[in-house]
């Protein structure tokens, strides 16, 4: 089965670590990631800009509107995400725990809902 | 009653932006510092959006507008020092203007405004926002929705071309004869772009709610009342009343999408359309034929169905002949071959759709999709119209047209199950 | 450049809809989702399970908690993306304006932090 590995930061501590900080957590993702790919989990990840890079589209009143910013005003941000494969939900939540963000943020972990599951269901 | 008093908030409304308008341009004209001038009224002009709707327009806007602004800069400059150049720019007008404004109406400066905001130095996309926010007062935030720009990408675009009006010296002069014609194409755009895009947006459904089309209409107005003699300028605010007439017409009671052809002539604005054929008129009366005045004569044919009973697509298909003459682009091209379709058949329609098949910009223009899954689907080619109607449908951002597609693509039968 | 189109809605409305509706939204993803193919811009898109179906992890005290459900409770959730390729923000935010879920929810849209330096 599929997941998605949704990694919340604090995004202003994450721009003010030290270089020094923020080479360590950089390399604590790489070996993570290569520790996805090795046990051919990995499927997928990448890291986003942070929200004030972002912007919302959504309807109201009928009128389209755009506003700068994330959907939700958090305390942690979206930062990134991974998406993998595993054998079923614990396995993906024992990956959840080993991603760096675990221990600085959220890692939400979501099941894909395959079109196959979603057809069969309604 | 709830109705009156909406009424009653737009007016002030517009006369506030009216008054605004007025004096940015009148000092933007003297200083090329469009920002400046801003900055000068905007707690006065926020205080007027606010106050006006509940306590009436005041006898003289303009001066109402102008005291409030002075006042409060003395109070900010009391507790901080402000900008500079907003000082500089109410001094100037205590100084030249304050005694003469008492008797007489400001001088309106905004046509020269609006073709220092429609310059060629001025990139063209940031054109029709920025004549909406020196002359309307429209904060970025809400043109940038508009224009489906980020807000803070607007603002950035909105200072960098203030910046360049006054950096490169951009002059604050309707042009002469010689080069009117091309400065005028540009302000002209601007504001059918600022139409459009409110005409586009599906507020367009809802009457009480202003929106870029009415604001279009206004600045169309306003450029009509100031250039009376020009057949262009008349000619796009017949366009856009003749489009504005058919608003009520285009959705259904339950919010549907309804196409032209299927529009109740009852719900057609008359007022509107016989104003817009009057404008039609006097322009056709100085013989100088232009784009809008084109794009106005095919409304015309199409409101002559209130009439006639009928639509004449022949004539409508030699507007478009001339059209693609004058100002080709892919979208006369398309409306063209829908008229050559209606005219000649569904097959003539699409062969002259097809001769645009090439053109890269059509491939995620959704009418070209729409248009071509129509024509399909007449011809009873079923499997390649469901396949131009999901195309259609995926470009769609207005949720009533999009159901409207979905609803003429399940309406294919079972030889198009599948896309 | 890369954009991720993150689509949040209600998903209770969402389960509450009838079938006839819920078809007619399915189909006006696919749709959505065919226009990005075809046009070049579709790189990735899936549909995430219900907030109840998730879980979160986090550190506390140096323990690691589990805890049912999304990470932050909001009023539409997350319920699905789509990855695309768009020259800048103004044709990212204009597909994101064309996505059913701009009209339904909200759409935020990110742009990838691309890893080269």
């Amino acid at each position: 089965m599929r997941y998605m590995l949704l990694i919340y930061n604090d995004e202003a501590a994450t721009a003010n670590a030290s270089r020094e900080r923020t080479e360590q957590i950089l390399a604590a993702y790489g070996a993570y990631t290569e520790a996805l790919k090795t046990s051919g989990a990995w499927l997928a990840g990448d890291r986003l800009r942070p929200t004030q890079a972002g912007a919302s589209v959504r309807m109201a009143d009928g009128k389209t509107n755009v506003l700068d910013g994330p959907y939700a005003d958090t305390k942690e941000q979206l930062a990134g995400f991974y998406m993998i494969e595993a054998m079923d939900f614990d396995t993906a939540k024992k990956w959840a725990g080993r991603c760096p963000a675990a221990s600085t943020g959220t890692v939400e972990v979501r099941p894909i809902w395959e079109m196959t599951d979603y057809l069969s269901e309604k | 009653m709830e109705n009156g008093l909406e009424i009653a908030r737009a007016a002030a409304e517009a006369a506030a932006r009216q008054s605004y308008g007025k004096l940015v341009a009148w000092l933007a004209a003297r200083t090329r510092d469009v920002a400046g001038a801003e900055d000068a009224l905007a707690d006065a002009f926020a205080a007027a959006l606010e106050r006006w709707p509940k306590a009436g327009v005041p006898d003289r806007p303009e001066a109402w507008l102008l005291a409030v602004a002075r006042r409060r800069r003395v109070d900010a400059i009391r507790r901080r020092l402000t900008g500079e150049a907003a000082r500089d720019h109410l001094r100037l007008v205590a100084e030249e203007m304050e005694a003469s404004m008492n008797d007489e109406e400001l001088p309106d400066e905004r046509l020269r405004l609006m073709f220092a905001c429609a310059h060629p130095a001025i990139e063209p996309g940031v054109r029709a926002p920025l004549i909406l926010q020196t002359i309307l007062g429209f904060d970025a935030a809400t043109i940038a929705s508009a224009f489906l720009v980020s807000p803070a990408t607007m603002s950035q675009r909105l200072v960098r071309a203030k910046s360049r009006i006054r950096e490169t010296g951009i002059p604050f002069r309707v042009p002469e004869r010689a080069e009117l014609g091309g400065r005028l194409d540009a302000v002209l755009e601007a504001i059918y772009a600022a139409f459009a895009e409110g005409w586009s947006d599906p507020a367009g459904t809802e009457t009480q709610r202003r929106n870029l089309a009415t604001e279009g209409i206004w600045l169309g107005r306003l450029l009509a009342s100031l250039m009376p003699e020009e057949p262009e300028a008349l000619g796009l605010l017949s366009l856009m009343l003749f489009a504005e007439a058919r608003r009520a017409a285009r959705r259904s009671p339950e919010g549907d999408f309804v196409p032209l052809a299927e529009q109740d002539i009852a719900l057609w604005d008359d007022m509107l359309i016989d104003e817009a054929e009057a404008l039609l008129g006097r322009a056709a009366a100085k013989a100088v034929i232009g784009r809008y005045q084109l794009e106005a004569a095919v409304q015309s044919a199409h409101t002559a169905r209130r009439r006639s009973g009928r639509t004449d697509w022949a004539a409508i298909r030699q507007l478009y002949d001339a059209l693609l003459a004058i100002a080709g682009s892919p979208v006369v091209a398309i409306n063209r071959a829908v008229a050559i379709a209606e005219a000649e058949g569904a097959a003539a329609g699409l062969a002259a759709l097809y001769v645009l098949g090439d053109d890269k910009r059509l491939a995620d223009y959704q009418p070209y999709w729409a248009a071509r899954a129509g024509l399909l689907a007449r011809l009873g080619n079923t499997s390649q119209a469901a396949e131009a109607y999901d195309r259609a449908i995926g470009l769609e951002r207005d949720p009533a047209v999009r159901r409207f597609l979905q609803q003429r693509r399940a309406g294919l039968g079972d030889g198009a199950t599948k896309g | 450049m890369r954009y991720m189109l993150l689509i949040y809605v209600n998903e209770a409305a969402m389960a509450a809809a009838p079938t006839e509706t819920t078809y007619e939204i399915s189909a006006a993803y696919g749709a959505y989702t065919d226009a990005l193919k075809k046009s070049g811009a579709w790189l990735a898109g899936d549909r995430l399970k219900p907030t109840q179906a998730a879980t979160s992890v986090r550190m506390a005290n140096g323990k690691t908690n589990v805890l049912d459900g999304p990470y932050a409770d909001t009023k539409e959730q997350l319920a699905g993306f789509y990855m695309i390729e768009a020259e800048d923000a103004d044709a990212a935010i204009a597909w994101a304006a064309r996505c059913p879920a701009a009209s339904a929810g909200t759409v935020e849209l990110r742009p990838i932090w691309e890893q080269t330096m």
